[in-house]
Formats: structure tokens, C-alpha cells, sequence
């Protein structure tokens, strides 16, 4: 990619809230003309045609019309960055994963047959090939713009792998685990959101997902939270 | 206003309701025949998500940042109200700082949002522009200013909720941990800036030429005497409605429309849509606005009522000056908490709450089990229930653009839609037109 011709950058929803385009939207070199903004139909009615050099996407896919859809994306781009909880693990909207669908849509809709909707909430990777995670719910500012930046210049994005431990550490916070006992996925959970939940005196709760090496700890964690009474393990959320 | 009739078919109460999202993809068919519109459907594609079944079986202390995942651009429009109403079903009522440090981040909300719809969404259709990225003069400091401001809504947010989509500093009962004066100091130096800039913001938007359009609508808000109504108050309406929020259901409802995942909003026993939001707000509301606010308008040409919504960019405008006098008067005026947040007792119960979320009234009602585990939900979203009124201001709009050729009367229909700020997504360019002219 050469470092003259901007970027054609592309931004596409699925479902979700619109938190992480928020976030695109708060991106400077955004508005201010770092891309040629060739879709991003939450900035701009102007369109310019495919291809893509750079699509970023929200949403997990849930209806049979959007699995359609993310595949043109993929067809139409060259680099598809998946951004946020949704788009890289399904969101929140995958609690009802493994559970029954129909009895969903009769909670929700008077008439369910009105309803196009899969019985699964599923990340963009198990439908189209994706060249970068970025992970949270909603993104963060600052690894966005790193993967933009890291776009521009032409270097592949790279993310560091750490988890929220080690960001609450690095910050000299006192650990609401050990010392409140408090139930915390900091342990476990990607690094990125500057370890804000510790540093509110609560425990993080996992909304930037899974650690890539995170499942050798899991289990040793699970005994920490049960010695300490927390029995956050037993509690009814997922 | 009356009370429904039983058995009202029109009027049909939906018990578990949708939360169904409503930013995303809308399209609108029109039918015209002889010149007569003959049918017309907004509708709205987004894919159901399913919170209120979600929220069923989980404990109460997982609610606020659950619903707060409906909405990444009002998240404490669904954070606040699911407090309050779960508080109210615990029998609890947090104190006073609990709750000024609320209407201070809620004010944080307004600035976000409406600094990013007046200037980045709504603005260009009156600039005849397809947005405000790279516009020339004299328009060319648009841009600055929303960014301005919206970092301004994001310090506010920030210093309260810890982070501006998806605060995480805020609990059922209150906050997790209440900030220090240093940052309210710093908020407010940040603060002073931007409401200059806002002010500056009013004067533009004022002289923007728009529409003629007026209907006469009825109109809905929260209403609490002493102050501009955001996290508390009556519901009041334009028809002399004045009801506390425990009684919302008994006079507004639901119904589904085919083909859509968004529920509309309807009143029992009237025969016309409502219409929430900034008008319905200003409407109601405009004798609490500030001085400097109330000066502003009158400058601006607004009478105490507005029926055009075309000027609803210059009423944003206006709360967007309110809402930063008011973060800074309460960034000022905060002494830290000496509770972040008030102890509470699960118990089997009911519980209502509204809020006024930029986009309107949202309603909340959640029933809990006696270990305070979620029994029901109900949500109704402001742009759900701003549905009908949307589909009747863009009858009115095609009636009067027939003469039109396609394309200028999408860009019409778009206009009379971006009105309403109907959540981001749908806020440009979303719309796609099949007009079948026999």
C-alpha cells in the first residue's frame, strides 16, 4: 500500500449499538481526512464505489439477510477489521445462544412470524475470513487508532496480547480481589480499556472477552474467587 | 383524555414487549395512486436483539450494564431509568448527591449526543451537503465545534461514568466510587470552552433556512417543577396528560407492525400519534430553562412552542447550552459523596422509572423475585414510540413533494426522518425509497 493514496475505508454495522462507530466517530484522523470515507453511512450520505481498501465492522451476525451480507463485505474489501464485542464474539446478544430461540421471540414479539432472526448470534470470523480482532464493548480510542495508523503506514496492525492484570498492575492499583475480595475476570480478559473497572473499585467483568492464553488460568482463578466465599463461579450469568 | 375502551383491537396492551433496536437499516415504501398516497410504510430492519428476555432469571446487579448495551450513543437513558426503577421496586431512594451526580452525567449524555446530531448529522441537510467532513466557509468550523463539544459530553461521562460509551462506574443503588473534587475541577476548566462554543453553536443554526412544515402535535415529556426534566419527573402532555411514571402503561402502549423489529408507540384512546423528544421537552418544559437559555431562544425567533420539526436542530442546540450550564454548575457545587451508593434490599417488587433520553421519554418498568432476580421487563425506547408521528410527518411530506422527481423527494422524506435524530444509525442516509406511481 503505498503511504500518497489515501486509504478507501469502509464502516458497516450488524447487529449492535452503534458504541463502537461512536468511537470511530470520535477518531480525529477520522473527520479529518486521514480516508477517503467511501461508506460510513453514520457520517456521510455520500458513497463512493467498492473496493475497500479498509472496512471496519460492528455487529455480530443474526439474521439469514446479514450471513449474506458480511460475505459481500468480505468480497468488497481487502483488510476487514472486525471492531468490538460483537463483531468478534458475538455479543451480547449471544446469551441467547444454546438457548430456545422461539420462546425468545414470543417473550419479545407479539407476532414472532413478523421476525427474521437466527437462533445463534455468531463473530464475523465464523462466516468470512477476518484480518484483525480489535476487541471491547464498545473498542478503545487508543487501540483504534493504532490499527489505523498501522494501516496508513502500510505495517500490519499489532495488538499486545496482555491481560487486564497486568494493565492494573503496570497502574499500581490495589487489587479488589485480593484485597476486597471482589470477583474479577482481570485475570483473564485482553488488556485495553486501561483496567478501568479495578480502578473504579469493581471487578472487571470481561467485556473486552477472553485473553488469547487465558484458558491455563481460568481454572486457577475459579479457586481464588471460591476460596473467597465470592462465588462469583455459581452465579447465573455467563 | 380518555381512557380505552376494553377490547380496543387498536390499542392491544403486548405484556412482555420488545426492546427492539431501532437504529440500523429503515427503508420506506409509498404507494401513490392518482395522486393520492395511497400507502406508506417506515420501516425498520434491525435485528432483534432481545433484552428484555435476556434479562429474565439474572440478578439485579447485572441489569445497568446489560441495558446499557441497547444503546452505545444514550447508554444511561436505559442505565439511569433501570436503577431508578429497580430502586423504586427495593423500596430505596438514593440521596441527594447520588442523585446530582446523576443529572451531571446525564447531562454529559445530551452534549454527546446532540453535538454529534446537530452538527455531523443533522446540519448538512440544511448546508445541502452530504456531510460535515471537509466543508468550505463560512461553514468550515462545524467540524471543530462538534468535535469540541463532543469531547466536552465525553469529559463529562468520563469523569463520571469512567468511560464515555459504556460507563462502568455506575450500580443500582448509585456508583461504584465517587469522584474526587480535582476532577470536577478539571472537568469544569474543560467545560467553560465548550459552552461558548455551544452558544456560538445556537447562533448558527438559528439562521439556517428550513422548511416550512408545522403540525399540530401532541406532545409528551417528563416534567418536574424547578428543573429542565432529565432523570426524574411527571409524565405531562400537550392535552393536559399529568401522570406520575407508575401509571405509563395504563396510557400508552405498543403494537408490532409487520416486517418490523421496531414496536410503535401508541396513546390509548387517541386517535393521532405523539411525539416525544426536543419539541414535546421545550414545549412542556421551556419556563425551567436557564436565563441564558430562554435569552438565546428569543434570539433565535422560537415562540414558547415549536411545531416545526425542522427547527428541532435549533431547540438541541439550545438544550446542548442548558446541559453544559448545568454539568457546570453541578461540576462546581459537587462535595464528594461520602456513600458512592445506598445499601439496598432484594425483595419481590415492581418498579418504574422514566428518563428523557436526548431522543425522548424512555420508559422502564422491571418486577424482581424475592432474591432480586429479574421477573420481568418492560422498555419502551423513544424512537419506537416516535414511530407513528415520524410515519405521519413523511405522509404529509410525500402530499406535499408529489410533484417532486424521486430523488428529491427521498432527500425530503430523509430530512423529515433525520428530524426525529432516531438513533445514529438511522440518522443518515438509511433510507431507501420504492415509489410505485400508477
Amino acid at each position: 500500500m503505498s503511504a500518497k493514496r489515501k486509504l478507501k475505508l469502509a464502516v458497516w454495522k450488524f447487529a449492535s449499538c452503534d458504541g463502537c462507530q461512536l468511537t470511530v466517530l470520535d477518531c480525529e484522523a477520522v473527520l479529518r481526512g486521514a480516508f477517503d470515507i467511501a461508506y460510513f453511512p453514520e457520517a456521510t450520505s455520500a458513497r463512493i464505489r467498492g473496493r475497500y481498501d479498509v472496512s471496519l465492522v460492528e455487529g455480530s451476525i443474526s439474521t439469514a439477510h446479514d450471513a449474506e451480507r458480511i460475505r459481500e463485505v468480505r468480497r468488497s474489501s481487502n483488510f476487514v477489521v472486525a471492531i468490538g464485542a460483537c463483531a468478534t464474539a458475538g455479543g451480547v446478544q449471544a446469551l441467547r445462544n444454546g438457548l430456545e430461540h422461539e420462546a425468545f421471540k414470543r417473550a419479545v414479539y407479539a407476532r414472532p412470524e413478523y421476525v427474521d432472526s437466527l437462533a445463534n448470534s455468531t463473530p464475523l470470523a465464523e462466516h468470512v475470513a477476518v484480518d484483525f480482532e480489535l476487541r471491547g464493548c464498545p473498542i478503545d480510542g487508543r487501540q483504534l487508532e493504532h490499527v489505523l495508523s498501522a494501516l496508513v503506514d502500510g505495517r500490519r496492525p499489532a495488538i499486545s496480547g496482555h491481560s487486564v492484570c497486568l494493565e492494573c498492575k503496570l497502574a499500581g492499583n490495589v487489587c479488589v480481589t485480593v484485597a476486597q475480595g471482589t470477583p474479577c475476570l482481570g485475570p483473564i480478559t485482553q488488556a485495553g480499556c486501561g483496567a478501568l473497572c479495578p480502578r473504579h473499585s469493581r471487578g472487571c467483568y470481561g467485556c473486552f472477552g477472553p485473553q488469547d492464553t487465558a484458558a491455563g488460568r481460568s481454572p486457577s482463578l475459579y479457586l481464588a474467587f471460591d476460596s473467597r466465599g465470592a462465588s462469583f463461579a455459581r452465579r447465573d450469568e455467563r | 383524555m380518555s381512557r380505552p375502551a376494553d377490547g380496543d383491537k387498536r390499542t392491544r396492551t403486548i405484556r412482555v414487549d420488545a426492546l427492539s433496536r431501532v437504529e440500523g437499516e429503515g427503508s420506506l415504501f409509498v404507494r401513490v395512486r392518482r395522486g393520492v398516497v395511497e400507502e406508506l410504510n417506515f420501516r425498520i430492519f434491525e435485528p432483534p436483539r432481545y433484552f428484555e428476555a435476556l434479562l429474565r432469571g439474572r440478578p439485579y446487579t447485572a441489569v445497568p450494564d446489560l441495558v446499557s448495551r441497547i444503546c452505545g450513543i444514550c447508554p444511561f437513558a436505559y442505565i439511569f431509568g433501570a436503577s431508578a426503577a429497580l430502586e423504586a421496586a427495593f423500596g430505596a431512594a438514593p440521596d441527594e448527591g447520588i442523585d446530582r451526580l446523576r443529572r451531571l452525567a446525564y447531562c454529559g449524555e445530551w452534549v454527546q449526543s446532540h453535538a454529534l446530531h446537530t452538527h455531523l448529522l443533522h446540519a448538512p441537510d440544511y448546508l445541502g451537503s452530504s456531510d460535515a467532513l471537509g466543508l468550505e466557509a463560512p461553514n468550515h468550523n462545524l467540524l471543530d465545534r462538534a468535535i469540541m463539544l463532543k469531547r466536552a459530553g465525553n469529559a463529562i461521562v468520563e469523569t463520571v461514568g469512567g468511560r464515555a460509551v459504556h460507563p462502568v462506574n455506575t450500580r443500582v443503588g448509585g456508583f461504584y466510587r465517587a469522584p474526587d473534587r480535582v476532577a470536577m475541577d478539571s472537568l469544569a476548566a474543560t467545560l467553560e470552552p465548550a459552552l461558548a462554543e455551544a452558544i456560538e453553536s445556537v447562533r448558527f443554526f438559528a439562521k439556517l433556512p428550513h422548511p416550512d412544515f408545522e403540525d399540530d402535535y401532541v406532545f409528551v415529556a417528563l416534567h418536574q417543577p424547578g428543573e429542565y426534566p432529565m432523570q426524574r419527573g411527571r409524565v405531562v402532555s400537550s392535552l393536559g396528560l399529568d401522570i406520575p411514571v407508575e401509571r405509563y402503561e395504563e396510557f400508552f402502549a405498543e403494537t408490532q407492525v409487520p416486517h418490523s423489529t421496531a414496536l410503535q408507540g401508541v396513546m390509548r384512546g387517541l386517535d393521532r400519534p405523539y411525539i416525544l423528544g426536543p419539541l414535546a421537552r421545550y414545549a412542556l418544559n421551556a419556563a425551567q430553562l436557564s436565563p441564558l437559555v430562554r435569552e438565546l431562544a428569543a434570539e433565535a425567533g422560537l415562540g414558547p412552542v415549536v411545531r416545526n420539526p425542522h427547527r428541532s436542530i435549533v431547540i438541541r442546540s439550545l438544550e446542548t447550552v442548558y446541559a453544559l450550564e448545568e454539568a457546570l454548575r453541578l461540576a462546581r457545587a459537587y462535595e464528594p459523596l461520602e456513600r458512592a451508593s445506598v445499601a439496598l434490599t432484594p425483595r419481590a417488587g415492581r418498579g418504574c422509572a422514566a428518563t428523557e433520553a436526548p431522543r425522548g421519554l424512555c420508559f422502564h418498568r422491571y418486577e424482581t423475585d424475592d432474591q432480586g432476580r429479574i421477573a420481568g421487563a418492560n422498555i419502551m425506547p423513544p424512537t419506537s414510540q416516535n414511530q407513528p408521528q415520524i410515519e405521519r410527518d413523511l405522509r404529509r411530506t410525500v402530499e406535499a413533494g408529489l410533484a417532486l422527481d424521486d430523488d428529491a423527494l427521498r432527500e425530503s422524506c430523509e430530512r423529515a426522518i433525520r428530524n426525529y435524530d432516531p438513533c445514529i444509525s438511522c440518522a443518515t442516509h438509511f433510507l431507501r425509497l420504492e415509489i410505485v406511481r400508477d
